[in-house]
């Protein structure tokens, strides 16, 4: 018995490997999970606060002789705002305290009153109030960014001001409110006034325009190398260009869409047409590789079946191998698409790096894009577009959530097992 | 067996076609094209929301690719798919002059719009740091004049450098080399540090501006100088994190976080409002943007724009760019380029 191994021993060691395997591939999950977690975590925490807005309630008393019914544009609203203010903070004289106490509200306010006329011309010659936003310092001092036991050089707000601060909280004057203007307007450089509506427009029709390209191309593309081409050196070259042409940095793309696009086409810059036709050829070899590998997946029984029952090799393609592929092929664009949704170093050479207040409505107009919004937020001195640029990388993010949930339900809609 | 969806497959490429076709459509412009310096962009972007908002025409696109960048787009040619207008955190240069030229664009018009101060700060925690240009150069440079002989940077420590310094490593966050802050910051303060070593003046002297700026120029590169990129924001969320570390910016950040960092004195004068626009802060810098003057007229709301960046509300003393951190020019000044605006006078030469 001398020679027998110790097989409990082994089994022992054996089963501790096991353990220990199935350990490490917890642990990798669980340091993924956390990494996700503090991530999301810090963009949440620091951006939450980004969809409310301090608004400040004025209270106002204008005569029709004050205001051009017919004319509204001509009239001084900001004047009007200011006479408010002044009235709210009696005794202020000093030129540069008065700059201060217009400066509590957004220079915006004058628009929200006339806004607020023009819906109801019958607040004229009554006593009406009105909530307009807080300025972007106001704003931090009320969700608590800005430290009021620093001195008052250190401070962006001045004693004056917080005294006013305090009488107005006293009066029920300053109220947090949703801000539903940062889903509904285009980018500005007062913190207060800046949404996101511009660039999640600019994102959607550069996406539309990349998928409406790459899609169609990158699909027939692989149905041809997979299904009719024949195999020689003519295929292997192109194949290993598609292989390289995925690793190309996305920059190269930026400067080619420069030379060709702009240059060539005459495309007008910043346009989303432009921005599209560029992440178009960007996400065409992702496409492209992800299609061959689905199409290969199909077993060649189904083609031969087709094939037997007298279908055309067009047919077969068409009405067989290709819906029973699409599952893939689907999850290959989304994963292409949402590349493509994330980039901005490509945009910078067409122009899409840039400031842009109205809204895109078109493939032409000058637009940005969400990862391009968020990178010129994060570069802004304001502090108020600190929360802003977290609130911008929750929509972007919950942007790719819908797109990745969008692909989940194609794939689940389409799919045939067997 | 599933039919592939024929109907969106017809839409997607429809709409593909649609949008090529509407590019063709796309000719003259009614909305003004900025390009240019990244300084000068915040400002930029607040006269065109201000320009948009009080006369109804469409906001101008700015966009933000540096000085150097938006004079090589300016330059391109006439005709809408050029921009109307260059914003620039340095004075154009001949050699860029002569390329507007070949390319047709005989008459630029030149606006100073303001200051900008380049500040050194460091966290609150830290010590107040008083600093000369000849230290900073001491500090930054990649060779300094040691005992009569140019040698690798030896300096670790702030102390070494002058017994007044703190006691602490030496580590400055700045900006890369493309950008327009580093240039202004090599131009202003290193060169003037460098001039005050008698034997880098001589080396001027003897053999040329270009050997003086090899030496002049270089930063150092063992890791005490550390580019930071492009973002301020971030300079300064890392300078909260180390309190030993000092940060080259622009103004506007230093004034929009004074309750986190505080600007090192340079020469004895610390980098306030009052300093740069005064011209006692040693280093500022001027702020222009150029206009094409054959788009003036043909692409509508451009001589509207200039008189909005050079009106007394936007520019002036108590403007709301000086809100954003603009330092002002001096009113005589933003007079003049008020007129040369209003009358769009060609610049005649550097």
């Amino acid at each position: 018995m001398s020679g027998e191994p110790d097989y409990a021993a082994r089994l022992r060691r054996r089963h501790r490997s096991e353990m220990r395997f199935r350990f490490y591939g917890l642990l990798s999950i669980a340091l993924a999970g956390v990494i996700l977690v503090v991530l999301i975590g810090s963009i949440v925490l620091k951006g939450y606060s980004a969809f409310w807005q301090t608004h400040v309630r004025l209270d106002f008393a204008i005569s029709a002789e004050q205001v051009d019914i017919d004319n509204l544009r001509e009239t001084n609203w900001g004047g009007l705002v200011k006479a408010t203010l002044r009235d709210m903070a009696p005794g202020v004289t000093g030129r540069r305290d008065k700059r201060k106490l217009y400066q509590f509200v957004s220079p915006n306010a004058g628009y929200d009153l006339r806004d607020a006329i023009a819906a109801d011309p019958g607040l004229l010659g009554t006593e009406f109030s009105l909530w307009v936003k807080a300025s972007d310092d106001i704003d931090m001092l009320t969700k608590g960014h800005l430290d009021r036991t620093l001195p008052e050089s250190d401070r962006r707000v001045s004693d004056l001001e917080l005294g006013w601060y305090d009488r107005f909280v006293g009066e029920g004057r300053i109220e947090l409110r949703f801000n539903l203007d940062f889903f509904t307007t285009a980018d500005s450089r007062e913190p207060e006034e800046a949404g996101i509506q511009g660039a999640l427009m600019g994102s959607f029709l550069t996406l539309l325009v990349t998928l409406a390209l790459s899609f169609p191309v990158g699909v027939m593309a692989a149905v041809y190398l997979e299904e009719f081409a024949p195999k020689n050196r003519w295929t292997d070259i192109i194949e290993a260009n598609i292989n390289n042409l995925a690793a190309v940095p996305s920059i190269v793309f930026g400067l080619l869409g420069l030379a060709v696009v702009i240059s060539l086409f005459g495309v007008p810059r910043s346009a989303p047409l432009a921005g599209g036709i560029v992440l178009a050829l960007m996400t065409l070899p992702t496409i492209i590789i992800a299609s061959r590998a689905a199409l290969k997946a199909v077993p060649p029984s189904i083609r031969e079946a087709a094939t037997g029952l007298g279908a055309s090799p067009h047919q077969v393609v068409m009405h067989h191998v290709l819906p029973l592929a699409m599952p893939g092929i689907l999850t290959g664009t989304i994963i292409g698409l949402a590349q493509a949704l994330g980039e901005s170093a490509p945009l910078l050479m067409i122009g899409m790096v840039a400031f842009i207040v109205d809204t895109p409505t078109g493939f032409t107009d000058p637009a940005t894009v969400l990862p391009v919004q968020i990178y010129i937020w994060a570069d802004s001195p304001e502090r108020a577009f600190v929360e802003k640029t977290s609130a911008a990388i929750m929509v972007l993010l919950a942007f790719l959530a819908c797109m990745n949930a969008t692909a989940v339900w194609l794939r689940r809609k389409f799919e045939r097992r067997w | 067996m599933t039919l592939i969806p024929r109907a969106a497959v017809l839409t997607v490429g429809g709409v593909a076609l649609a949008a090529l076709m509407s590019a063709q459509s796309a000719d003259a412009r009614d909305q003004i094209r900025i390009v240019g310096s990244s300084t000068v962009f915040p400002f930029s972007t607040v006269v065109a929301e201000n320009f948009g908002k009080n006369t109804g025409m469409k906001t101008p696109v700015v966009e933000s690719t540096g000085s150097g960048g938006g004079l090589k787009l300016f330059c391109a040619g006439v005709g809408p798919e050029h921009p109307d207008i260059t914003n620039a955190s340095r004075r154009i240069k001949q050699s860029e002059i002569d390329t507007c030229g070949k390319n047709g664009i005989e008459d630029i018009v030149e606006i100073k719009v303001g200051y900008d101060g380049i500040v050194l700060a460091n966290s609150k925690a830290g010590q107040v740091m008083k600093l000369s240009e000849k230290q900073i150069f001491m500090a930054l440079a990649k060779q300094v004049p040691v005992d009569g002989k140019l040698v690798d940077n030896p300096y670790e420590r702030w102390s070494q450098i002058d017994a007044s310094l703190p006691d602490v490593e030496i580590e400055v966050l700045g900006p890369p080399p493309t950008s327009g802050t580093r240039d202004a910051f090599v131009e202003l303060a290193m060169r003037d540090g460098a001039k005050a070593f008698p034997m880098l003046k001589q080396l001027r002297k003897d053999k040329g501006k270009k050997a003086f700026r090899a030496v002049s120029d270089s930063m150092r590169e063992d890791g005490r100088f550390i580019e930071a990129g492009e973002n301020d924001n971030l300079i300064v969320q890392k300078l909260e994190a180390n309190p030993n570390a000092l940060g080259i910016f622009g103004f506007s950040f230093l004034d929009q976080n004074a309750d986190k960092v505080r600007g090192s004195e340079v020469d004895g004068v610390a980098p306030t409002f009052e300093n740069i626009a005064g011209g006692a802060y040693g280093i500022s810098r001027s702020l222009f943007f150029y206009v094409k003057k054959a788009h003036v007229g043909v692409i509508p709301g451009i001589a509207e724009y200039v008189a909005e960046f050079t009106s007394e509300r936007a520019a002036g003393e108590d403007g709301y760019l000086t809100d954003k951190g603009l330092i002002p020019l001096p009113a005589a000044d933003l007079k003049k380029y008020q007129e040369d605006g209003a009358r769009m006078t060609r610049l005649a030469g550097l």
